[in-house]
């Protein structure tokens, strides 16, 4: 019986932290959707500014992926 | 088991070694280190040797991987920060090798375990404090006082930038390790879903019908998993460059 609870609460609380790949993806939304809207609006300066999107986009998607990390550490570690 | 996603990173000794009560064993992570230390030094060596002045394909890649790096050194740190260009592409290289080799089916992604990566990262985190330290002095300090900051939010922001400094070296470690962690078990979860949904007797053919749509969506996660390698070894040295410039040029 307490291994079942101990089970549940994993799993329950594996998919909460889920939850937390929601944000990141709005913010990796956010990111490409502006600079695509910059981009478009002045396209000779897009190419110069890539680096700083691909900088940004790795900044923002390491959030996500650290609430990955606590559903699987949770999975599989706990 | 075999189709358990995490097993694909356990450490197995190769070679059992033992040196006045610790564990010095050749693993499989030690012998992909070797391997990639020894593919991307071979590699390097053997193209550049030749030093044509007119350079082949395989010269051009070694040119093209240089330029790439030094570029990107001199325009987050300056010419100063050229000084540390071997640092920098070691780390690039290595961590980019690893990355692919790990690709590959059946070997071993070295770089999926946060020791190999923090490691890495309290190499440059260390670099940048000592170097900091002995280049500016005290001065080094100066990087937790931006300046124009209001005299009373001083206290607040020089406790943010210190934190922030000190998440530095997780959040390095964190990052690269998570991604390729992450990557390699989505996919194997969705490469099991083709034999799980192929080999179930119920559905039959319908089975190997559906098991298609994993199939398909396992080799775009492939090439997405090949952008993300080459992509996080960018953003490790970019950030170290960062990093580095704190130290070459502390005050904001």
């Amino acid at each position: 019986m307490e291994d079942a609870i101990m089970n549940a609460g994993k799993y329950i609380g594996a998919g909460m932290a889920c939850l937390g790949m929601g944000g990141a993806g709005v913010g990796v939304g956010t990111l490409f959707g502006n600079f695509l809207s910059g981009a478009l609006r002045n396209p000779s300066a897009a190419d110069g500014q890539f680096g700083r999107l691909i900088f940004g986009f790795a900044v923002t998607e390491a959030l996500g992926i650290f609430s990955l990390l606590i559903a699987l550490l949770l999975i599989f570690a706990v | 088991m075999a189709n358990d996603p995490i097993s694909q990173f356990n450490v197995n000794r190769l070679l059992p070694m033992e040196v006045g009560g610790y564990d010095v064993s050749f693993t499989n992570s030690a012998l992909f280190m070797t391997l990639t230390v020894a593919l991307s030094a071979g590699y390097l060596i053997f193209t550049t040797s030749g030093r044509g002045l007119i350079p082949g394909r395989l010269q051009s890649i070694s040119e093209m991987a240089y330029e790439f790096i030094a570029n990107l050194l001199r325009e987050s740190a300056g010419n100063e920060g050229m000084k540390f260009f071997p640092l920098v592409f070691s780390l690039f290289v290595f961590i980019l090798v690893a990355n692919f080799f790990g690709m590959m089916p059946y070997f071993f992604t070295v770089t999926a375990h946060i020791i190999i990566t923090f490691a890495l990262a309290m190499l440059v985190i260390s670099t940048v404090v000592i170097y900091g330290f002995w280049r500016n002095g005290l001065g080094f300090l100066k990087l937790f006082v931006p300046s124009g900051v209001p005299g009373v939010l001083v206290p607040l922001i020089v406790l943010i930038e210190v934190l922030s400094f000190l998440s530095r070296p997780l959040s390095l470690s964190v990052r690269l390790f998570a991604n390729m962690l992450a990557g390699h078990i989505t996919l194997k979860v969705f490469t099991g879903f083709v034999i799980s949904l192929a080999g179930a007797e119920v559905l039959g053919v319908f089975g190997y019908i559906a098991a298609i749509l994993p199939f398909v969506f396992a080799i775009a996660l492939t090439a997405l998993e090949f952008l993300v390698a080459f992509l996080q070894a960018y953003v490790f040295a970019i950030l170290t460059c960062m990093y580095l410039n704190d130290a070459i040029h502390p005050s904001h």
